[in-house]
Protein backbone atom coordinates (compact mmCIF):
# COMPACT_ATOMS: atom_id res chain seq x y z
CA UNK A 1 0.00 0.00 0.00
CA UNK A 2 2.43 2.71 0.86
CA UNK A 3 4.84 1.53 -1.97
CA UNK A 4 2.02 2.26 -3.98
CA UNK A 5 1.81 5.37 -2.86
CA UNK A 6 5.00 6.68 -2.76
CA UNK A 7 5.42 4.91 -6.46
CA UNK A 8 2.81 7.20 -7.24
CA UNK A 9 4.13 10.44 -5.61
CA UNK A 10 2.00 10.07 -2.56
CA UNK A 11 3.09 11.46 -0.09
CA UNK A 12 0.11 10.77 2.15
CA UNK A 13 1.33 7.64 3.94
CA UNK A 14 -0.51 8.51 6.91
CA UNK A 15 -3.52 7.44 6.29
CA UNK A 16 -5.58 4.62 7.65
CA UNK A 17 -3.58 1.01 6.85
CA UNK A 18 -7.10 -0.27 5.87
CA UNK A 19 -7.51 2.17 3.58
CA UNK A 20 -7.56 0.68 -0.01
CA UNK A 21 -5.75 2.72 -2.54
CA UNK A 22 -8.54 2.83 -4.85
CA UNK A 23 -11.38 4.98 -2.28
CA UNK A 24 -10.81 8.33 -0.92
CA UNK A 25 -11.73 8.13 2.37
CA UNK A 26 -12.28 4.98 4.52
CA UNK A 27 -16.29 6.13 4.91
CA UNK A 28 -16.10 5.33 1.30
CA UNK A 29 -15.13 2.33 1.48
CA UNK A 30 -16.93 1.45 4.05
CA UNK A 31 -20.19 1.96 2.48
CA UNK A 32 -19.26 0.36 -0.64
CA UNK A 33 -18.57 -3.19 1.39
CA UNK A 34 -21.79 -2.86 2.68
CA UNK A 35 -23.39 -1.93 -0.51
CA UNK A 36 -21.41 -5.19 -1.60
CA UNK A 37 -23.13 -7.12 0.80
CA UNK A 38 -26.56 -5.38 0.78
CA UNK A 39 -26.35 -6.87 -3.45
CA UNK A 40 -25.20 -10.44 -1.50
CA UNK A 41 -28.20 -10.42 0.62
CA UNK A 42 -30.43 -9.99 -2.39
CA UNK A 43 -29.54 -12.58 -3.99
CA UNK A 44 -30.27 -14.65 -0.34
CA UNK A 45 -33.53 -13.35 -0.61
CA UNK A 46 -33.98 -14.22 -3.58
CA UNK A 47 -33.08 -17.42 -3.17
CA UNK A 48 -35.56 -17.94 -0.27
CA UNK A 49 -38.06 -16.34 -2.36
CA UNK A 50 -38.03 -19.35 -4.09
CA UNK A 51 -38.72 -21.28 -1.20
CA UNK A 52 -41.30 -19.47 0.05
CA UNK A 53 -42.75 -19.34 -3.34
CA UNK A 54 -43.52 -23.24 -3.45
CA UNK A 55 -44.44 -22.74 0.23
CA UNK A 56 -47.41 -20.16 -1.07
CA UNK A 57 -48.22 -22.51 -4.14
CA UNK A 58 -48.75 -25.73 -2.39
CA UNK A 59 -50.59 -23.46 0.28
CA UNK A 60 -52.83 -22.05 -1.92
CA UNK A 61 -53.85 -25.61 -3.43
CA UNK A 62 -53.77 -28.04 -0.31
CA UNK A 63 -54.70 -26.04 2.62
CA UNK A 64 -55.52 -28.96 4.40
CA UNK A 65 -51.81 -30.18 4.39
CA UNK A 66 -50.67 -27.26 6.15
CA UNK A 67 -53.27 -27.70 8.54
CA UNK A 68 -53.04 -31.13 9.30
CA UNK A 69 -49.13 -31.28 9.51
CA UNK A 70 -48.73 -28.37 11.31
CA UNK A 71 -49.86 -30.13 14.35
CA UNK A 72 -46.73 -32.31 14.51
CA UNK A 73 -44.71 -29.55 14.85
CA UNK A 74 -43.97 -27.76 18.26
CA UNK A 75 -45.15 -24.22 18.78
CA UNK A 76 -43.21 -24.03 22.22
CA UNK A 77 -40.08 -25.25 20.70
CA UNK A 78 -39.86 -23.04 17.68
CA UNK A 79 -41.25 -19.79 19.53
CA UNK A 80 -37.56 -20.63 21.59
CA UNK A 81 -36.10 -20.90 18.56
CA UNK A 82 -37.58 -17.43 17.69
CA UNK A 83 -36.40 -15.82 21.05
CA UNK A 84 -32.81 -17.15 21.11
CA UNK A 85 -32.33 -16.11 17.41
CA UNK A 86 -34.06 -12.33 18.48
CA UNK A 87 -31.63 -12.16 21.18
CA UNK A 88 -28.79 -13.18 19.24
CA UNK A 89 -29.34 -10.81 16.85
CA UNK A 90 -29.55 -7.92 20.14
CA UNK A 91 -26.01 -9.49 21.17
CA UNK A 92 -24.57 -9.09 17.48
CA UNK A 93 -26.15 -5.19 17.39
CA UNK A 94 -24.19 -4.65 20.45
CA UNK A 95 -21.33 -6.13 19.10
CA UNK A 96 -21.15 -3.85 16.04
CA UNK A 97 -21.83 -1.12 18.66
CA UNK A 98 -18.74 -1.99 20.68
CA UNK A 99 -16.53 -2.17 18.04
CA UNK A 100 -17.59 1.15 16.81
CA UNK A 101 -16.70 2.35 20.27
CA UNK A 102 -13.24 0.77 20.24
CA UNK A 103 -14.17 -1.63 23.56
CA UNK A 104 -12.51 -4.48 22.91
CA UNK A 105 -13.56 -6.92 25.34
CA UNK A 106 -17.30 -6.35 25.14
CA UNK A 107 -16.64 -6.94 21.47
CA UNK A 108 -15.55 -10.25 22.64
CA UNK A 109 -17.90 -11.09 24.63
CA UNK A 110 -21.06 -10.11 22.47
CA UNK A 111 -19.64 -12.27 19.53
CA UNK A 112 -18.80 -15.25 22.04
CA UNK A 113 -23.00 -14.93 23.20
CA UNK A 114 -24.14 -14.90 19.62
CA UNK A 115 -21.99 -18.04 18.48
CA UNK A 116 -23.66 -19.86 22.05
CA UNK A 117 -27.10 -18.43 20.56
CA UNK A 118 -26.03 -20.27 17.32
CA UNK A 119 -25.64 -23.42 18.97
CA UNK A 120 -28.69 -23.47 20.94
CA UNK A 121 -30.67 -22.85 17.87
CA UNK A 122 -29.13 -25.78 16.32
CA UNK A 123 -29.63 -28.01 19.47
CA UNK A 124 -33.37 -27.04 19.48
CA UNK A 125 -33.35 -28.19 15.82
CA UNK A 126 -31.33 -31.23 16.28
CA UNK A 127 -34.36 -32.22 19.08
CA UNK A 128 -37.24 -31.30 16.74
CA UNK A 129 -35.43 -33.30 13.69
CA UNK A 130 -34.64 -35.96 15.55
CA UNK A 131 -38.25 -36.23 16.74
CA UNK A 132 -39.46 -36.54 13.27
CA UNK A 133 -37.02 -39.03 12.41
CA UNK A 134 -37.82 -41.06 14.68
CA UNK A 135 -41.58 -41.05 13.86
CA UNK A 136 -41.42 -40.88 10.18
CA UNK A 137 -42.01 -37.35 9.55
CA UNK A 138 -40.27 -36.99 6.87
CA UNK A 139 -40.02 -36.05 2.84
CA UNK A 140 -41.51 -37.89 0.20
CA UNK A 141 -41.46 -41.56 0.12
CA UNK A 142 -39.84 -41.15 3.89
CA UNK A 143 -42.79 -39.96 4.89
CA UNK A 144 -44.47 -43.09 6.86
CA UNK A 145 -46.04 -42.63 10.19
CA UNK A 146 -48.11 -45.64 10.32
CA UNK A 147 -45.04 -47.37 10.58
CA UNK A 148 -44.27 -46.05 13.78
CA UNK A 149 -47.38 -45.60 15.06
CA UNK A 150 -47.96 -48.60 16.91
CA UNK A 151 -44.33 -48.35 18.58
CA UNK A 152 -45.08 -45.06 20.11
CA UNK A 153 -47.97 -42.79 21.57
CA UNK A 154 -46.88 -39.54 22.19
CA UNK A 155 -47.83 -38.00 19.00
CA UNK A 156 -50.68 -36.17 17.67
CA UNK A 157 -53.01 -39.69 17.17
CA UNK A 158 -53.02 -43.17 18.29
CA UNK A 159 -53.86 -45.59 15.66
CA UNK A 160 -56.22 -47.83 16.51
CA UNK A 161 -55.79 -51.52 15.28
CA UNK A 162 -57.87 -52.44 12.44
CA UNK A 163 -59.61 -56.19 12.57
CA UNK A 164 -57.97 -58.55 10.52
CA UNK A 165 -61.25 -59.09 8.04
CA UNK A 166 -61.43 -55.61 7.48
CA UNK A 167 -57.81 -55.62 5.47
CA UNK A 168 -58.89 -58.81 3.55
CA UNK A 169 -61.99 -57.76 2.71
CA UNK A 170 -60.73 -54.59 -0.03
CA UNK A 171 -57.20 -53.83 -0.98
CA UNK A 172 -59.06 -50.33 -0.89
CA UNK A 173 -59.25 -47.77 1.73
CA UNK A 174 -63.01 -46.83 2.60
CA UNK A 175 -61.20 -43.50 2.57
CA UNK A 176 -60.78 -43.34 -0.76
CA UNK A 177 -64.69 -44.24 -1.04
CA UNK A 178 -65.65 -41.28 1.16
CA UNK A 179 -63.71 -38.92 -0.65
CA UNK A 180 -65.25 -39.76 -4.99
CA UNK A 181 -67.87 -41.64 -4.47
CA UNK A 182 -68.56 -41.62 -8.06
CA UNK A 183 -65.60 -43.07 -9.84
CA UNK A 184 -64.52 -40.62 -12.86
CA UNK A 185 -62.83 -42.26 -16.42
CA UNK A 186 -63.41 -41.21 -19.33
CA UNK A 187 -63.97 -44.62 -20.20
CA UNK A 188 -67.12 -46.31 -20.27
CA UNK A 189 -66.89 -49.62 -18.02
CA UNK A 190 -67.12 -53.00 -19.74
CA UNK A 191 -68.28 -54.15 -16.38
CA UNK A 192 -72.01 -53.44 -16.13
CA UNK A 193 -72.91 -51.40 -12.56
CA UNK A 194 -73.66 -53.70 -9.68
CA UNK A 195 -75.93 -52.59 -7.05
CA UNK A 196 -73.91 -53.95 -4.43
CA UNK A 197 -70.52 -54.51 -4.77
CA UNK A 198 -67.89 -53.36 -5.07
CA UNK A 199 -69.08 -50.63 -3.40
CA UNK A 200 -70.86 -52.12 -2.03
CA UNK A 201 -68.83 -53.19 0.50
CA UNK A 202 -68.31 -49.68 1.84
CA UNK A 203 -71.43 -50.66 3.84
CA UNK A 204 -69.68 -53.15 5.84
CA UNK A 205 -67.42 -51.01 6.82
CA UNK A 206 -67.58 -48.95 10.72
CA UNK A 207 -66.97 -45.64 9.34
CA UNK A 208 -65.91 -44.63 13.37
CA UNK A 209 -63.33 -47.22 13.21
CA UNK A 210 -61.56 -45.27 10.00
CA UNK A 211 -62.42 -41.87 11.75
CA UNK A 212 -58.33 -41.42 11.89
CA UNK A 213 -57.32 -42.13 8.58
CA UNK A 214 -60.52 -39.96 7.29
CA UNK A 215 -59.27 -37.29 9.03
CA UNK A 216 -55.95 -37.31 7.33
CA UNK A 217 -55.34 -35.61 3.93
CA UNK A 218 -53.58 -37.24 1.00
CA UNK A 219 -49.37 -36.23 0.31
CA UNK A 220 -48.90 -35.02 3.85
CA UNK A 221 -45.33 -35.81 2.89
CA UNK A 222 -45.09 -32.22 1.64
CA UNK A 223 -45.35 -30.29 3.84
CA UNK A 224 -42.61 -32.48 5.65
CA UNK A 225 -40.31 -31.78 1.98
CA UNK A 226 -41.02 -27.73 2.54
CA UNK A 227 -40.36 -28.15 5.90
CA UNK A 228 -37.30 -29.84 5.88
CA UNK A 229 -35.62 -27.61 3.05
CA UNK A 230 -36.99 -24.33 4.31
CA UNK A 231 -36.02 -24.96 7.90
CA UNK A 232 -32.71 -27.38 6.35
CA UNK A 233 -31.31 -24.46 4.34
CA UNK A 234 -32.14 -22.01 7.22
CA UNK A 235 -30.04 -24.11 9.79
CA UNK A 236 -27.13 -24.11 6.95
CA UNK A 237 -26.94 -19.83 6.78
CA UNK A 238 -27.41 -20.49 10.85
CA UNK A 239 -23.77 -22.51 10.62
CA UNK A 240 -22.14 -20.17 7.81
CA UNK A 241 -22.72 -17.50 9.87
CA UNK A 242 -21.37 -19.21 13.46
CA UNK A 243 -18.24 -20.09 11.12
CA UNK A 244 -18.00 -16.31 9.98
CA UNK A 245 -18.59 -15.22 13.77
CA UNK A 246 -16.14 -17.25 14.83
CA UNK A 247 -12.99 -15.77 12.31
CA UNK A 248 -14.36 -12.55 13.55
CA UNK A 249 -14.25 -13.29 17.08
CA UNK A 250 -10.89 -14.60 16.22
CA UNK A 251 -9.47 -11.46 14.69
CA UNK A 252 -10.88 -9.46 17.68
CA UNK A 253 -9.24 -11.34 19.84
CA UNK A 254 -6.10 -10.31 18.07
CA UNK A 255 -7.42 -7.07 17.96
CA UNK A 256 -7.82 -6.21 14.33
CA UNK A 257 -10.98 -4.17 15.37
CA UNK A 258 -11.13 -0.63 16.62
CA UNK A 259 -13.32 2.39 15.97
CA UNK A 260 -11.43 2.98 12.34
CA UNK A 261 -11.66 -0.49 10.89
CA UNK A 262 -14.76 -2.50 12.29
CA UNK A 263 -16.36 -3.87 8.86
CA UNK A 264 -16.11 -6.79 8.70
CA UNK A 265 -17.92 -6.93 12.56
CA UNK A 266 -20.52 -5.23 10.53
CA UNK A 267 -21.11 -6.72 7.18
CA UNK A 268 -21.05 -10.18 9.43
CA UNK A 269 -23.61 -8.74 11.90
CA UNK A 270 -25.64 -7.81 8.42
CA UNK A 271 -25.51 -11.64 7.54
CA UNK A 272 -26.44 -12.79 10.88
CA UNK A 273 -29.72 -10.20 10.91
CA UNK A 274 -30.75 -11.61 7.54
CA UNK A 275 -30.57 -15.46 9.04
CA UNK A 276 -33.22 -14.35 11.88
CA UNK A 277 -35.50 -12.33 9.59
CA UNK A 278 -35.40 -15.43 7.83
CA UNK A 279 -36.58 -17.07 10.82
CA UNK A 280 -39.08 -14.50 11.65
CA UNK A 281 -41.16 -15.70 8.57
CA UNK A 282 -40.51 -19.15 8.77
CA UNK A 283 -41.90 -19.40 12.21
CA UNK A 284 -45.52 -18.49 11.81
CA UNK A 285 -45.70 -19.82 8.18
CA UNK A 286 -44.81 -23.20 9.49
CA UNK A 287 -45.63 -23.24 13.43
CA UNK A 288 -48.60 -20.88 13.21
CA UNK A 289 -50.73 -22.30 10.85
CA UNK A 290 -54.34 -22.16 11.94
CA UNK B 1 -14.76 7.69 26.04
CA UNK B 2 -17.35 10.04 25.92
CA UNK B 3 -15.52 12.20 23.90
CA UNK B 4 -15.00 9.43 21.72
CA UNK B 5 -18.72 8.66 21.69
CA UNK B 6 -19.56 12.22 20.80
CA UNK B 7 -16.83 11.75 18.05
CA UNK B 8 -18.73 9.35 16.07
CA UNK B 9 -22.33 10.36 17.03
CA UNK B 10 -21.18 13.73 14.49
CA UNK B 11 -18.69 11.98 12.92
CA UNK B 12 -18.46 9.57 9.95
CA UNK B 13 -19.71 5.92 11.40
CA UNK B 14 -22.87 6.10 13.11
CA UNK B 15 -23.65 4.12 16.41
CA UNK B 16 -26.98 2.55 17.33
CA UNK B 17 -27.81 4.17 20.51
CA UNK B 18 -28.02 1.57 23.34
CA UNK B 19 -31.46 2.54 24.39
CA UNK B 20 -32.75 2.19 20.97
CA UNK B 21 -30.74 -1.39 20.45
CA UNK B 22 -32.28 -3.07 23.98
CA UNK B 23 -36.29 -1.42 23.18
CA UNK B 24 -36.30 -3.07 19.66
CA UNK B 25 -35.49 -6.73 21.33
CA UNK B 26 -37.87 -5.51 23.72
CA UNK B 27 -40.47 -4.87 20.81
CA UNK B 28 -39.54 -7.93 19.13
CA UNK B 29 -39.94 -10.29 22.01
CA UNK B 30 -43.20 -8.64 22.51
CA UNK B 31 -44.68 -9.08 18.84
CA UNK B 32 -42.91 -12.77 19.30
CA UNK B 33 -45.25 -13.27 21.83
CA UNK B 34 -48.22 -11.60 20.02
CA UNK B 35 -48.26 -13.55 17.22
CA UNK B 36 -48.42 -16.94 19.14
CA UNK B 37 -51.12 -15.95 21.36
CA UNK B 38 -53.12 -15.00 18.13
CA UNK B 39 -53.39 -18.55 17.36
CA UNK B 40 -55.54 -19.38 20.05
CA UNK B 41 -58.63 -17.25 18.06
CA UNK B 42 -60.03 -18.44 15.15
CA UNK B 43 -60.26 -15.22 13.03
CA UNK B 44 -60.36 -17.34 9.58
CA UNK B 45 -58.17 -16.17 6.86
CA UNK B 46 -57.54 -13.05 9.09
CA UNK B 47 -55.18 -15.68 10.94
CA UNK B 48 -52.77 -15.95 8.23
CA UNK B 49 -52.64 -12.07 7.32
CA UNK B 50 -52.29 -10.94 10.63
CA UNK B 51 -49.41 -12.89 11.41
CA UNK B 52 -47.71 -12.38 8.14
CA UNK B 53 -48.36 -8.23 9.49
CA UNK B 54 -46.55 -9.25 12.70
CA UNK B 55 -43.73 -10.39 10.66
CA UNK B 56 -43.04 -7.99 8.68
CA UNK B 57 -43.20 -5.06 11.15
CA UNK B 58 -40.78 -7.64 13.34
CA UNK B 59 -38.65 -8.04 9.62
CA UNK B 60 -38.71 -4.09 9.33
CA UNK B 61 -37.64 -3.39 13.06
CA UNK B 62 -34.65 -5.61 12.27
CA UNK B 63 -33.74 -4.08 9.24
CA UNK B 64 -34.08 -0.77 10.17
CA UNK B 65 -32.30 -0.64 13.54
CA UNK B 66 -30.21 -4.03 13.53
CA UNK B 67 -29.27 -3.78 10.17
CA UNK B 68 -28.86 0.27 10.05
CA UNK B 69 -30.79 0.60 6.99
CA UNK B 70 -32.26 3.90 9.30
CA UNK B 71 -29.18 5.64 9.44
CA UNK B 72 -27.52 4.39 6.35
CA UNK B 73 -27.24 6.01 2.89
CA UNK B 74 -31.11 5.37 1.81
CA UNK B 75 -29.82 3.18 -1.95
CA UNK B 76 -29.09 0.08 0.49
CA UNK B 77 -32.78 0.58 1.62
CA UNK B 78 -33.88 0.89 -2.00
CA UNK B 79 -31.91 -2.24 -3.12
CA UNK B 80 -33.59 -4.00 0.21
CA UNK B 81 -36.81 -3.15 -0.38
CA UNK B 82 -36.86 -3.47 -4.33
CA UNK B 83 -35.67 -7.18 -3.70
CA UNK B 84 -38.66 -7.77 -1.68
CA UNK B 85 -40.71 -6.47 -4.34
CA UNK B 86 -39.66 -8.79 -6.74
CA UNK B 87 -39.97 -11.48 -4.63
CA UNK B 88 -43.56 -10.67 -3.73
CA UNK B 89 -43.80 -10.10 -8.10
CA UNK B 90 -42.46 -13.56 -8.17
CA UNK B 91 -45.29 -15.36 -5.42
CA UNK B 92 -48.36 -13.62 -6.58
CA UNK B 93 -47.72 -14.13 -9.88
CA UNK B 94 -47.59 -18.32 -9.36
CA UNK B 95 -50.25 -17.93 -6.80
CA UNK B 96 -52.48 -16.27 -9.93
CA UNK B 97 -51.22 -19.26 -12.11
CA UNK B 98 -51.90 -21.93 -10.05
CA UNK B 99 -55.46 -20.94 -8.94
CA UNK B 100 -56.28 -21.34 -13.00
CA UNK B 101 -55.06 -24.63 -12.52
CA UNK B 102 -57.29 -25.65 -10.03
CA UNK B 103 -57.95 -29.45 -10.56
CA UNK B 104 -61.81 -28.82 -9.33
CA UNK B 105 -62.62 -26.49 -11.93
CA UNK B 106 -61.29 -29.32 -14.77
CA UNK B 107 -63.71 -31.65 -12.70
CA UNK B 108 -66.77 -29.75 -14.57
CA UNK B 109 -65.55 -30.30 -17.78
CA UNK B 110 -63.32 -33.10 -18.76
CA UNK B 111 -64.22 -36.46 -17.14
CA UNK B 112 -67.23 -38.79 -18.95
CA UNK B 113 -69.06 -39.97 -15.78
CA UNK B 114 -70.54 -43.16 -15.43
CA UNK B 115 -74.30 -43.19 -17.33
Amino acid sequence: MSERNQAQGNPDASHSPHLSHHFATPLQQYETGKLGMWLFLVTEIVLFGGLFCAYAVYRANHPEIFVYAHKYLDVSLGALNTAVLIFSSLTMALAVRSAQLNQQKALIRFLAVTILCGFVFLAVKAVEYEHKWKHGLLWGVHYNPEKHNTESHDIGHEAKSLPDHANESSPMLPTENLHNPIPTTNEKSAIAPAADAPRGLASRFDPDLYEHIRDVPKNVQIFFGIYFVMTGLHALHVIIGMGLIGWILRRSIQGHFSAAYFTPVDLTGLYWHLVDLIWIYLFPLLYLIH
Amino acid sequence: MSDEIKKHERGVFHVAPLPVLIGVWAALMVFTWLTVAITHYDLGDWNLWIAMLIATVKASLVALYFMHLRYDKPFNAVVFIGSLFFVMLFVSFALMDTIEYHPELILDYAPVLHP
